[in-house]
């Protein structure tokens, strides 16, 4: 205990200071390599690059993924009949190497020769109607089921629960496990019958539920999932739960977009913020989304200097009215509400310029676009809402509603602002708790207050805007919206013989629903991704995925 | 002793059903369809949805449910959760690196803590004692993130002496800095406690008799000393590495290190009742094992003790 002072002092940080510098630079799989000299454009071929992901929500099978966490994947390990530009969205074939119609009612598919699965079995016609009868047979629980519609013979294979899943009844057993509509002429040929004359049907081919499956995949399902064959630019290496999917370049890949680098591995991160975290310090190559606490302040353009981008993707944000409560069914209120709303200065102030006020039901990037649709009325105009709020008479409150775990506290009360100033009626935001309470609450309709919806395409059409949202029954029709002129245009639209000619009247549909205001379009989504010095070329395609057809790792 | 350990372990199987139950029927009783948000901004197809619920029991009684759970889970098969993965393989991965950061916390806390409660308990008041006081102080008053943060930017980012995040391995080498940010809070805790109890035992009447026997001061202050001041020493560490093995949600979340603190948010989230009461179930059994443990202890430490 006579020991000098200084050392006890000294002892203690300084130990702490060794034992924290002892681990610098251990990281068995770092991918925080020297980025100097990066010369190539063509990059290292045989370079890994890793992704941000999130678990996917249910085991990897085309048919029933929708969500965004594990479509990444199944896009990178399936290549459908067509395929959409990274760029403008406009899909083109991809296997398929023609599909012919005369009357948009049946349709002729011939594919490529020469594509194989990754297990090495050839792809063929028969591939894919199996895989569509499995994904649109009920009982089969698939969520893309419903793309099927369309097709003929779809009655057959996918029933409804009379009273809904949560009821006691059960659905009836589907008369039939194939659907009529499908029929394989040859090894490289089949032929699809709608029900009805549907020109825009061949846009769907390029999303998740129309991919092909392996003959392996029906004889053993669970092996399948373990995993997955697909026939794309990667195949399947391994996967950890919660961690990360890895997947390697398919080498015999014939079709165009072959991957200049050879590993892909999506990493797992427990919370956006590390992800983002990881991705400044150079130990994850892509984000595709920059979470709030980056975007702020434009922080993400400082820590990831020209490494960053922000693009438009087909997303839109909009408030819907629950037209089953009386108190929302005057038309002019809810036009008086949209002319309330002051996007600009809320898109510039809350989302730094990251979202685009919108001007229409229908977002920018979607082939079917038409500027202007929604006219003077989503123009913030303070003078011309009080009008429209007399005709209608309404003196009550506004209530605004939508989930609180979203982050969207912030431009709620900012909108509820904006109304209750531009109004002169009271004005509350009342979240509710979960995500998944509030879908329960929309499914169930039991909403009072106006609440957040949107929109992100799942095909690139402006057919996927109207007809899932819009018409009476719609899938998406949360809201109870019903207008017979409007379901009149989209059955004439539906039939029209050529895609151009059908997009003029969804057009025209799109311009009644600026009568009657059954939602108000607030913006259209843009989407900020960030990049490690390891990687070049690095873009966001319009489906807000890395496209990993540019993509280059650095030598 | 033999009985009072065969009394506590009995004593173990009420409390980890009446737990288990609880935790259940919590998890049952939340508000919201658990598949209400598995497909994004639509509703899922009632196909979907009937089939889960038919897999998962769902249109059964609560008790009936729970029985079937507990059959399972008693026979080693924790089920599977709604991703259809297998709940024990998750758990399998995660809580080891849980239970890697919790030692790695605990040897941090324990001998930084240690060290510097028999420095200044021994020494008495002057400069370092009162360096300690504040610098516990400040650690006890920050929250938690604010150090992870703290540490993550400067020492990863700035300084780039540590991996920002930590890989999905959980090396030990990778794991110092998140346990240092875990252990900091029970770090301050272990120092005063330390300083307190050699503060007190160092006026004992048997330490006067050894420094007078002649007796160096290493033997008098490592065996003498130390002995009894550790005992409520102990009793927190013990408790404290229960808790620190239930996870560590924020601590987990900034350095992205896969343990059970996120795999039990994310089930809370998804109404995943299999998932949480799963890792319940584990977590009770360690802790009352790792408080059994500590309860033994004393009576190594302190013979005046004795269990029947």
């Amino acid at each position: 205990m006579r020991k000098p002072r200084w050392i006890a002092a000294s002892v203690m940080p300084l130990a702490l200071a060794l034992t924290i510098a002892g681990c610098a630079g251990g990281g068995d799989d770092s991918n925080s390599g020297t980025p100097g000299g990066g010369t190539g454009d063509a990059g290292d071929p045989n370079g890994k690059l890793s992704a941000f992901g999130t678990e996917p929500e249910n085991p990897l099978i085309p048919g029933n993924t929708t969500e965004s966490g594990g479509s990444k994947v199944i896009r990178a390990l399936w290549t459908g009949l067509t395929e959409y530009d990274a760029v403008t969205g406009e899909s083109k074939n991809a296997h398929a190497d023609k599909i012919e119609t005369k009357d948009s009612k049946v349709f002729t598919v011939k594919l490529k020769a020469g594509w194989k699965f990754h297990d090495g079995t050839d792809v063929k016609a028969k591939n894919y109607v199996d895989a569509w009868n499995f994904t649109a047979y009920s009982p089969n629980g698939q969520q893309g089921a419903s793309f099927f519609e369309q097709v003929a013979g779809y009655k057959d294979v996918h029933t409804e629960d009379p009273d809904g899943a949560s009821g006691p009844q059960a659905a009836p057993e589907p008369t039939s496990k194939t659907m009529s509509g499908l029929k394989v002429v040859d090894d490289s040929t089949f032929e699809i019958t709608l029900s009805d004359s549907f020109s825009v049907f061949p846009l769907k081919f390029g999303y998740n539920p129309f991919y092909p499956l392996p003959d392996s995949f029906f004889t053993d399902q669970k092996a399948f999932e373990a995993k997955p064959i697909g026939n794309g630019p990667f195949k399947f290496v391994s996967r950890t739960p919660n961690a990360d999917i890895t997947l390697a370049r398919n080498d015999d890949y014939k079709g165009e977009g072959k991957p200049k680098f050879k590993d892909l591995v999506f990493k797992i991160f427990e919370t956006n913020e590390a992800a983002y975290t990881a991705t400044v310090a150079g130990e994850l190559d892509f984000l595709d989304t920059v979470p709030a606490s980056g975007i702020a302040g434009g922080k993400y353009k400082v820590d990831l200097k020209d490494r960053n981008g922000s693009t438009p993707y087909m997303g839109n944000q909009v408030l819907a009215f629950p037209l089953y409560q009386a108190q929302w069914q005057n038309v002019d209120l809810r036009k008086a509400v949209s002319l309330a709303i002051d996007r600009k200065s809320i898109t510039e102030k809350i989302f730094e310029g990251t979202r685009l006020p919108a001007d229409g039901w229908v977002n920018p990037a979607v082939p079917g676009y038409v500027k202007g649709q929604c006219g003077d009325l989503c123009t913030y105009n303070p003078e011309k809402a009080k009008e429209y709020l007399t005709k209608s008479g309404f003196k009550g409150t506004i209530e605004l509603t939508t989930n609180a775990d979203g982050g969207h506290k912030e431009w709620m009360t900012a909108t509820c602002n904006s109304i209750k100033n531009a109004l002169g009626l009271e004005c509350t935001y009342n979240p509710i708790p979960t995500f998944a309470e509030t879908r329960q609450k929309i499914n169930a309709k039991q909403v009072t207050g106006i609440y957040r919806a949107g929109w992100i395409a799942d095909y690139p059409s402006i057919e996927n805007f109207m007809n899932q949202l819009y018409r009476t029954g719609a899938s998406s029709n949360d809201g109870d919206y019903s207008n017979k002129k409007l379901d009149d245009i989209l059955v004439k639209a539906d039939a029209a013989p050529t895609v151009e000619e059908a997009n003029k009247l969804y057009q025209e549909g799109e311009r009644i629903l600026a009568e009657d205001m059954p939602a108000i379009p607030l913006w259209n989504q843009t989407a900020q991704y960030g990049w490690s010095e390891r990687i070049d070329n690095a873009r966001l395609s319009s489906l807000r995925e890395l496209d990993l057809t540019t993509v280059t790792v650095k030598k | 002793m033999g009985r009072y350990v065969l009394r506590r372990l009995l004593q173990l199987i009420p409390v980890f059903i009446g737990t288990t139950f609880l935790i259940y029927w919590l998890v049952w009783s939340l508000p919201g369809d658990p598949f209400a948000g598995k497909c994004g901004d639509r509703p899922c197809p009632d196909a979907y949805v009937s089939m889960m619920q038919d897999k998962f029991n769902l249109n059964d009684p609560l008790v009936v449910q729970y029985g079937k759970y507990m059959l399972n889970l008693i026979q080693g098969d924790f089920g599977q959760n709604f991703r259809l993965q297998d709940v024990g393989t998750l758990i399998g991965n995660a809580y080891p690196n849980t239970v890697k950061l919790a030692v790695v916390a605990l040897i941090i806390e324990a001998i930084i803590g240690l060290s510097a409660g028999i420095l200044t308990g021994l020494r008495g008041r002057g400069f370092l004692d009162n360096l300690t006081l504040v610098s516990t102080l400040f650690l006890i008053s920050l929250p938690v993130f604010v150090t992870g943060f703290v540490i993550q930017l400067f020492f990863g980012m700035e300084l780039g002496w540590i991996k920002a995040t930590v890989s999905a391995k959980a090396p030990w080498h990778e794991l110092i800095a998140p346990g240092f940010v875990l252990g900091s809070l029970s770090m301050a805790y272990v120092t005063r406690l330390t300083r307190t109890s050699i503060a007190e035992n160092k006026r004992a009447d048997y330490v006067r008799t050894a420094v007078a026997k002649g007796l160096p001061q290493s033997r008098v202050v490592g065996v003498h000393l130390l002995r009894n001041s550790a005992i409520p020493v102990l009793t927190f560490l013990g408790t404290d590495l229960g808790s620190l093995m239930g996870g560590a949600i924020v601590t987990e979340g900034i350095f992205d290190v896969k343990g059970i603190g996120n795999l039990v948010f994310k089930g809370i989230i998804a109404h995943d009742g299999v998932v949480v009461t799963g890792v319940v179930a584990l977590l009770v059994v360690v802790y009352l094992l790792s408080n059994l443990l500590v309860d033994m202890l004393y009576a190594v430490l302190d013979p005046r003790i004795r269990y029947d």
